[in-house]
């Protein structure tokens, strides 16, 4: 009986502590909360944990410049481990904890959030996930796409694709590669579109999850449809799977053009090293690499606190792509605050915050977006990196491709 | 539940099947659906009003839950047949639901049981190989299944609604009043898991929950009984992914989308260990598991989350947490397997035996 005594109160003990912990937090000086749902545990780890830091360490860095004039900034973190229910649960803690903007991670946890932003009147941010169709403002007011959706990502690569091809693609073969799910599938009708309309013969070839054996894919667009062009858009560690068999196969690799999520450095890395992927190139809707003032700012604030930087830092591509969640989340909270004179901003000012966002690049780590009410997506910019000697190198500027194709999906989009 | 006569007193077969064997148990079923009734209500106390939604919504998430894991353990834990297909049925009676909502425009009351009825009749055809095979065998039969239906939701747009493969569904209405809020939800959620908790009570003290249990002692005894094994097997199989496929429903109407990403083969496997937590062939053990399975991760990191903040940094507590929850979780499920194997519901029938004579224990 003792020990259950003792057990007891040291659950107690820690019940108190963690009272007294959020009571703590509560009693700080006026701040903006926003949630940030990530996964640090589940099947896209690899792509959480950077994501994660570059996010918090572009917060910190703010808050340790004083914050939005004045205003810090408290981020409720979610671990939604990739799964539905517990997004779902940290959802509504962040909702508690009064987030007045929610960061949302996973398509089918931000498919499964779309509904509640609409009905909580809390603005979601889902660069890259969820529907394409959500950059309508009118059909989904309280989502922000805010970087390139998979629509966006399918008529840039064949912008790119006829760019590389030497400015005309009719008759040409493109093959698209693509991981078996919604999310892969969800660029189909924009490629086919675009084949009716550019004369280009497209096929598309299914790789089943988790991807990690594509031999007769590989083999099949080399050896057989002989194509022209890849456009691929694989997760995981499919990606690395894709460089190495299209490598062995001898296909040049600078006829692949990968969507997002597929061209990170450690993807390049366990396909075989730079000198192996190189002429690779990935699609991006945030800069990568090192040579961005922010990421010296952050290094100079860790600096500053006498750490060394986080080995995170190394993955660019994610990295990067968490200060660039961050960074566009901390400016719409900027331009609440100014639309509302420096009131705390509920959710509906967060939304028209983002509405004004506009002429925010960050020294060409961010598109030149532009926002508006009916636009959540910005204009769906990406840029194109490619492996060159040894690391990712930005290839133009950014751009984008075929609005007008895609601007009558997202108005039929439901 | 809470209380224990103090002997054994009866004498018809009647009185031995009866739900409430004494008089108080009708009380304390009285004051536990007055409990679940005024919860959100009684919240108030407790917590501030913006937190309500917060912990209503923990409990909704859970009596789906609940749902799911009494139907599964009605053909696991009482017919002995292994399956590690439950996720898909919960996909099936989710589009099934979604498409008449959306298509035809039927309301929850006629597509939840339709959900339900088109897991049913998917789970019988699924459930075929169990007539032949048992054990490990069954359960890669159940798993191909599994596999067989999220493909085909993958790859018919006619179900999936297109390469999305999600359907939005509107929230439900009863008399013109839309249910949106989670405290809506919450009783909407509530009628269904009664009803789902009651049903199965009774289905498993009636003929039919006999011949199953006759079918999970011995298969080749109950055939020479008379029971037929073709019959109920499958039965067993519709009935369980009825459950499975009013879960589907529920978790749409509770989402306001179907998606089948989300009854993919974790959450088949989820469910098993919600009914191997809580007991097998008790569905009482069913709704410990489940309640256990989904608000341990919540409670580990509300705890971990307050004590760390007192001896580490805001960086070091977001990084080390998720990972040190992961591994409380699996540790608390091995020490509650390693103490109690039958699950949570012995657990709890050993504290009540211990209380049934306390303070004069011998």
């Amino acid at each position: 009986m003792k020990t259950s005594i003792v057990k007891w109160g040291v659950a107690a003990a820690f019940a108190a502590a963690s009272l007294a912990a959020s009571g703590i937090a509560q009693a700080q000086t006026k701040e903006v909360v926003i949630g940030f749902q990530i996964d640090r545990t589940g099947p896209t780890q690899n792509i959480g944990v950077p994501l994660a830091t570059g996010y918090n360490d572009y917060v910190n860095l703010i808050n340790s410049k004083g914050g939005i004039d004045g205003v810090k900034l408290k981020i409720s973190e979610v671990d939604n481990e990739y799964k539905v229910p517990p997004a779902v649960e940290g959802y509504e803690r962040q909702k508690k904890d009064g987030a007045v903007l929610i960061s949302f991670f996973g398509t089918a946890s931000t498919l499964a959030l779309i509904p509640k932003t609409t009905e909580d009147k809390i603005p979601g941010m889902s660069p890259g996930f969820g529907s394409a169709a959500s950059a309508n403002g009118k059909t989904f007011p309280y989502t922000f796409m805010m970087a390139a959706s998979y629509w966006s990502q399918g008529a840039a690569a064949v912008k790119f694709a006829k760019d590389q091809l030497g400015g005309n693609i009719k008759g040409k073969k493109i093959a698209y590669l693509y991981y078996d799910n919604p999310a892969g599938k969800e660029p189909l009708p924009i490629l086919r579109d675009l084949a009716k309309q550019e004369g280009f013969e497209l096929k598309e070839f299914a790789v089943p999850p988790p991807g990690l054996e594509m031999g007769a894919q590989v083999l099949d667009i080399t050896q057989r449809f002989k194509a022209d062009f890849i456009i691929a858009h694989l997760f995981g560690r499919a990606p690395s799977v894709a460089i190495k068999a299209f490598k062995g196969s001898g296909y040049p690799l600078k006829k692949i053009v990968s969507f997002v999520w597929g061209g990170a450095e450690d993807d390049i890395l366990s396909a075989g090293g730079y000198a192996a992927a190189e002429g690779y190139s990935t699609l991006q809707f945030a800069g990568v690499g090192s040579d961005y003032k922010v990421l010296d700012d952050i290094r100079a604030m860790y600096k500053a606190q006498g750490k060394a930087p986080p080995k995170e830092m190394d993955s660019t591509a994610y990295y990067n792509r968490g200060v660039f969640f961050a960074a566009l989340q901390i400016e719409a909270v900027r331009n609440a605050l100014k639309l509302t004179g420096g009131k705390q901003p509920t959710g509906t000012d967060v939304k028209n915050g983002f509405e004004h966002i506009k002429g925010f690049t960050l020294g060409g780590f961010v598109p030149p977006l532009e926002v508006t009410p009916d636009d959540h997506e910005g204009g769906g910019w990406v840029k194109v990196f490619q492996v060159k000697g040894g690391k990712l190198v930005g290839v133009g500027d950014w751009f984008h491709a075929y609005p007008e194709v895609l601007k009558k999906h997202i108005a039929e989009g439901k | 539940m809470f209380h224990r006569e103090s002997g054994i007193f009866k004498t018809s077969y009647r009185s031995d099947m009866e739900l409430y064997p004494l008089p108080i148990a009708k009380w304390t079923v009285g004051v536990i659906a007055v409990v679940l009734l005024a919860f959100p209500l009684l919240m108030r106390v407790f917590v501030a009003e913006g937190s309500i939604d917060y912990y209503v919504s923990l409990i909704n998430l859970s009596m789906i839950a609940v749902v799911g894991a009494v139907g599964l353990n009605i053909l696991v834990g009482y017919t002995g047949q292994i399956s590690i297909g439950h996720g898909a049925f919960m996909s099936v009676g989710a589009y099934t639901a979604a498409n008449l909502a959306v298509r035809l425009d039927w309301p929850f009351w006629i597509t939840l049981p339709a959900g339900g009825l088109m897991a049913a009749a998917i789970g019988a055809v699924v459930g075929i190989p169990s007539l032949r095979i048992k054990g490990l065998y069954l359960a890669i039969a159940t798993l191909a299944g599994q596999l067989i239906i999220e493909w085909t939701i993958n790859h018919v747009p006619f179900i999936s609604g297109g390469v999305q493969a999600s359907i939005r569904v509107p929230r439900p209405t009863v008399f013109g009043y839309e249910l949106s809020s989670q405290r809506d939800l919450y009783y909407f959620l509530l009628f269904f898991a009664v009803v789902a908790v009651i049903g199965a009570l009774n289905l498993v003290r009636s003929r039919i929950g006999r011949a199953f249990v006759a079918i999970r002692d011995q298969d080749i005894a109950a055939e020479i009984i008379g029971i037929n094994i073709f019959r109920y097997k499958l039965m067993a199989f519709a009935v369980s992914s009825f459950y499975g496929g009013v879960t589907g429903v529920l978790y749409t109407y509770y989402l306001g989308i179907a998606n089948y990403e989300q009854f993919q083969i974790t959450t088949s496997i989820d469910y098993l260990a919600m009914i191997i937590i809580g007991g097998l062939g008790s569905i009482l053990g069913s709704i410990f598991g489940a309640i256990f399975i989904s608000l341990l991760p919540t409670v580990i990191r509300t705890v971990m989350e307050g004590a760390g903040s007192l001896f580490l940094s805001q960086e070091e507590v977001l990084s080390v947490v998720p990972y040190l929850r992961l591994i409380i979780f699996g540790g608390l499920i091995v020490l509650f397997l390693v103490v109690e194997p039958e699950g949570l519901n012995r657990l709890w029938r050993n504290i009540r035996n211990y209380f049934r004579t306390w303070p004069f224990s011998y």
